[in-house]
């Protein structure tokens, strides 16, 4: 008698047909798309709109080298005073009045350069105009010290040092900060899936228990297999519902982007795309970005994102049914869940911090192999080349706990399925292993 | 006569609480066995240990001759007293769901729960959804699953509760049924007067032990203390009171009748057969009314806790 695939198809159907699963797998896409939508309309809308500064330049140094770009308009003033550039300010419009004074020397100059405006200037419009400002008196200083203007112009070279490894692959920026996408992407998918679904697993268990109806299904079935049953079963309807949001993600974004004439990739140019850009122009990054993809160690990385992300879900599901056993209501699985998510966190903190900073550090490396941590920190270093032998060792280890804690979850299940009435502390929890 | 199910001296801890201490049963086929106690005596831990749901620590269990094994659960249905269903799932679903898990297949499933669901007069609940349904009818779903697979062995912890007098009586008359057409049942129940209509045989456990254990007119013949209670028109009842009062012990008492009457519970001392106290009685006046005081089984339940 085989009643696992009873078991699943059950806990599935009712996942599946339950009205907020179904609201939810349709609304979610929808309000995600909405709100995406909203974003790039409103900073579009941002872009639209034209700063206009007033430049009072005494010193006449500066004059040719403010350029009006869509966004920002700049306006010199003919010589008046301070005072009556302010008030033409204020009463203007103006975004804001940058006043240069005259002097002797370039220190005193650069010392007295101020901004007025009406509040605080906006931090990215102040670096570029103290960008510009710097490098031209940077260029005047070294031509009072003597230096010819072609001179000057040839000794700005631009270092992007190449990066290859010791085995003749040529690395990038580009192809890292890929990695670190695919890295990144892959371990938050899964802390994500095993927060939603892991709750979803422990809520089944919880109504299992107060509608009373445990003791019936485990005079029929064994713990274990109930346990099995309603982990599979749950991650199947999970996902059912990722597939589900992740094509009409898809299918929205199309559809509004294509309506809104919105570029996705305008709202937040990457620093690397634009300095690509004016080396290459957008093909040629385009073409960096899928020679770096083809670079990637594809095949390793399905594999392996397919056993970790299988692995490591099922580890903290099987934790969440136990919790879901133990207690008698949600409200009180607050002291059991800490344990749950320290690890989880810690897991995406050490995957974003220290493997970006050190892909094959010592910190990395430990934490690459501790059962709890390592789906989302492997999945993480796997980009950036990790041997084979480490990584199925990290899966066998994944996998042995997998099983122990399946054996250590049944325990606590079968007794604490029957358990009622009452808050398990700690201590008894343990005590239910024994029995 | 055969026995169904055997339990030999099991025990069973939960951390330093003893459960069960040695505790033997043992149920002929086709009757019905009451597994009686107060609340927490360990009849649940029991029941369940039958049910495969927890292990005994030491002792065995031998179901028609076979030691207890997983496959056996489908030879045994079982109502626990913590019931309920899914409730947010359709009944026939569920009950089909149920039954899949005791091994019958779909097909078969479907044939017997039209059957029942007919015979109960609930076939039109097919598509509801259990929390669209009162606790009683809720139970009916729940019995029928319960013996639906046809088991050898029916448990029932507290069949009755939930109940309205009608379906109490229809349940019951089902249960005796069942028991005609073979099966074997198990009762635990605080109901005495459901216990006095329908065990053959009792156990009592108390504080993790049994302490008694029969046939339940073995049990209350051996609880009888000899004593009758007596009617009779006498010309003068003091005198009479005297001269009872002198031959024997005995307490006042009362009864409904239509007569003016002394009414007295007397002990007989085994000296004296029931004849010869009714020659006595004769002789002093009008007999109206005689019986053999039997304990009841609520009689038993408590004087046997308070003795333990």
């Amino acid at each position: 008698m085989n009643h696992l695939p009873l078991i699943i198809k059950r806990e599935y159907l009712t996942k599946v047909r339950n009205k907020s699963f179904v609201i939810m797998t349709f609304l979610s896409p929808i309000i995600f798309v909405g709100i995406f939508a909203l974003v790039a309309y409103l900073s579009n809308l941002n872009n639209d709109t034209v700063r206009k500064i007033s430049v009072l330049d005494e010193s006449g140094l500066f004059l040719t080298e403010f350029k009006s770009t869509a966004q920002t308009h700049y306006k010199l003033l003919p010589n008046i005073s301070l005072d009556e550039a302010k008030k033409g300010a204020q009463t203007d419009e103006t975004y804001g009045l940058l006043y240069i004074p005259d002097s002797e020397s370039l220190e005193s100059i650069s010392k007295g350069i101020t901004f007025f405006s009406e509040e605080s200037p906006s931090l990215p419009l102040m670096n570029s105009i103290n960008k510009m400002l710097e490098s031209k008196v940077n260029t005047l200083k070294l031509k009072e010290a003597g230096m010819d203007s072609d001179i000057i112009k040839n000794l700005r070279i631009n270092i992007n040092a190449n990066q290859e490894t010791f085995k003749g692959e040529e690395t990038s920026k580009l192809g890292s900060g890929l990695k670190l996408i695919f890295g990144g992407a892959a371990g938050y998918l899964l802390f994500m899936f095993i927060i939603i679904y892991g709750n979803m697993i422990m809520r089944s268990v919880i109504e299992e228990k107060t509608s009373r109806v445990i003791e019936v299904i485990i005079s029929s079935v064994k713990p274990r297999l109930l346990l099995l049953g309603k982990i599979f079963g749950t991650t199947l309807a999970g996902i059912t519902q990722f597939l589900i949001w992740v094509i009409l993600i898809l299918v929205l974004m199309t559809v509004v982007t294509s309506i809104f004439g919105i570029d996705p990739s305008a709202g937040s140019p990457s620093q690397q795309a634009i300095e690509s850009t004016i080396d290459g122009g957008t093909q040629q990054v385009l073409n960096d970005i899928l020679i770096e993809i083809n670079n990637l160690p594809i095949t390793n990385l399905i594999i392996m994102f397919v056993l970790f992300f299988v692995g490591g879900y099922l580890l903290y599901a099987s934790l969440y049914a136990a919790v879901g056993a133990a207690v008698d209501s949600e409200t009180d699985t607050q002291q059991f869940m800490m344990p749950i998510l320290m690890p989880l966190i810690l897991a995406v903190y050490v995957g974003f911090f220290t493997v970006i900073d050190n892909p094959h550090g010592t910190v990395s490396q430990v934490f690459s192999y501790i059962p709890f941590t390592s789906p989302v920190v492997m999945l993480m270093r796997i980009p950036f080349g990790v041997p084979i032998w480490q990584q199925v060792l990290s899966v066998l280890i994944l996998f042995g706990t997998f099983i122990g804690m399946v054996w250590f979850a049944a325990k606590i299940y079968r007794v604490g399925i029957l358990m009622y009435g009452k808050k398990p502390s700690y201590k008894e929890i343990f005590k239910w292993l024994k029995y | 006569m055969e026995k169904l199910l055997v339990v030999n001296n099991v025990s069973k801890n939960y951390g330093d609480y003893k459960a069960l201490n040695d505790v033997s049963i043992a149920v002929e086929k086709g009757s019905i066995f009451g597994l009686l106690g107060p609340n927490g005596a360990g009849k649940t831990t029991l029941i369940r240990i039958i049910n495969q749901i927890t292990m005994p620590d030491t002792g065995s269990v031998i179901l028609d001759g076979e030691p207890l094994k997983p496959d056996h659960i489908r030879y045994i249905g079982y109502l626990p007293e913590e019931r309920g269903l899914y409730k947010t799932m359709k009944v026939g679903e569920q009950a089909l769901y149920l039954a899949q898990l005791k091994g019958l297949s779909k097909r078969e499933a479907k044939e017997r729960l039209k059957y029942w669901f007919n015979r109960l007069d609930i076939g039109d609940w097919w598509d509801k959804k259990i929390q669209e349904l009162s606790k009683g009818m809720a139970q009916k779903i729940q019995f029928v699953v319960t013996v639906l697979h046809n088991p050898k062995l029916l448990i029932f912890d507290e069949p009755f509760s939930g109940f309205d007098p009608i379906n109490a009586n229809l349940i019951k008359d089902e249960i005796l049924k069942l028991r005609d057409d073979g099966a074997t049942v198990i009762f635990s129940t605080h109901r005495m007067e459901s216990v006095e209509e329908m065990c053959d045989h009792i156990a009592l456990i108390n504080k993790s032990n049994k302490i008694l254990d029969g046939k339940l007119v073995d049990i209350k013949r051996q609880y009888k203390n000899n004593i009758f209670e007596i009617g009779l028109i006498t010309p003068n009842h003091t005198a009479t009171t005297a001269s009872l009062k002198e031959k024997f012990e005995i307490f006042p008492t009362t009864f409904k009748s239509i007569n003016e009457e002394l009414k007295y519970k007397v002990k007989l001392p085994a000296s004296v057969s029931t004849n010869e106290f009714v020659n006595y009685l004769t002789s002093q006046g009008q007999l109206t009314h005689f019986v053999e005081v039997i304990p009841s089984a609520s009689d038993i339940f408590i004087e046997t806790i308070q003795n333990n």
